[in-house]
């Protein structure tokens, strides 16, 4: 029994955690290549009708007309930059679920370097001027003798 | 108790934590009060998308016109452009504050992933404001105006300069606060 649970889990885990709301097989585009760039361009593209789900996860109408045009726009040979410049254009820079570098955004982008530096900066305070100032007193105080 | 360099240094993350959470908060109260948008798309008088024409809805009174980029950018006057369609509620309740603004405002509607004659009882139904009325039976035209459902009301302004995009059924607030200040210079 225990072996069934762990095997179970086991598969459960290994199993790829992304399911597609494709719903119609005729969707997918005939060349693996182009549906494999088209999946990954739609998962970048936020589905502006759910909840935090991309437009490749979403069997929402909106969702299903985007995933349409993102094929229909890759067949066309157009680039995953282009693609996601033109859904932006249109909806704005919240349909990209990884949000663009610009003024708005800098702060969130830089916040990890930020934080990491002050954390290293205030780390060498502590950890290398604390004993020297500590050395500094002992030798006044061997001095004074 | 003297206030020590190491206070100082213990306070600094605990400052920092206070901050964030003034702002997450800041963010979130005006989210609520409708000044701050993350889905707002800038609508800064950016010209009107290119759009496929849409073809105007039969079955009405008079005779209607459909809707196209050319027929947009051409007008004079500001145009509120209303993305309905007959299956959708909250268009049901808006229909009579498109109707009160009809007389000082054009008003455009587009049917939605509608069927034609469904469309044109439902305005025969509840009231027709629109000016002219176009079909876009299967969507393409709203995604290109970057609309995601219905109702969505569009404010056009002579040139063709879109200025105003509201996501959501229009009401008296919403009018009050946000339209009709848009519209002031052409009363």
């Amino acid at each position: 029994m225990r072996f069934f649970h762990s095997f179970f889990l086991t598969v459960l885990l290994l199993s790829p955690a992304a399911s597609y709301a494709v719903d119609d097989p005729k969707e997918l585009l005939p060349n693996p290549q182009q549906e494999q760039e088209a999946e990954q361009i739609g998962q970048q593209l936020r589905c502006l009708v759910c909840q935090n789900e991309s437009i490749e996860e979403s069997s929402a109408p909106l969702a299903r007309d985007l995933r349409k045009i993102v094929r229909q726009q890759l067949t066309q040979g157009r680039q995953k930059s282009d693609i996601l410049a033109w859904m932006s254009h249109r909806y704005g820079n919240f349909i990209q679920l990884k949000p663009v570098f610009n003024s708005e955004t800098a702060l969130l982008w830089l916040m990890p370097f930020l934080a990491l530096g002050s954390a290293c900066a205030l780390s060498y305070r502590l950890w290398f001027k604390r004993p020297m100032q500590a050395r500094s007193l002992q030798d006044t105080a061997l001095k004074k003798d | 108790m003297t206030l020590t360099r190491r206070h100082i240094l213990a306070a600094l993350p605990l400052t920092g934590a206070a901050a964030l959470g003034l702002g997450f908060q800041h963010i979130l109260s005006s989210m609520k009060t409708g000044q701050f948008d993350p889905r707002a798309i800038r609508t800064s008088g950016e010209a009107v998308p290119q759009f496929p024409p849409l073809s105007p809805l039969p079955g009405l009174k008079g005779t209607i016109e459909g809707i196209e980029c050319t027929s947009l950018t051409q007008q004079n006057k500001p145009i509120l452009l209303n993305f309905w369609a007959s299956w959708c509620i909250p268009c049901v309740t808006e229909l009579p504050l498109l109707s009160a603004l009809a007389p000082s405002l054009t008003l455009w509607g587009i049917a939605y992933k509608d069927r034609p004659e469904r469309a044109s009882a439902f305005l025969t139904r509840n009231g027709q404001p629109f000016e002219r009325v176009g079909q876009d039976k299967d969507g393409t035209a709203a995604i290109e105006w970057g609309v995601t459902g219905v109702p969505e009301s569009i404010l056009i302004l002579p040139g063709g300069h879109v200025v105003w995009h509201h996501r959501a059924a229009l009401t008296h607030e919403v009018i009050t606060h946000d339209l009709l200040p848009l519209l002031r210079p052409f009363l």
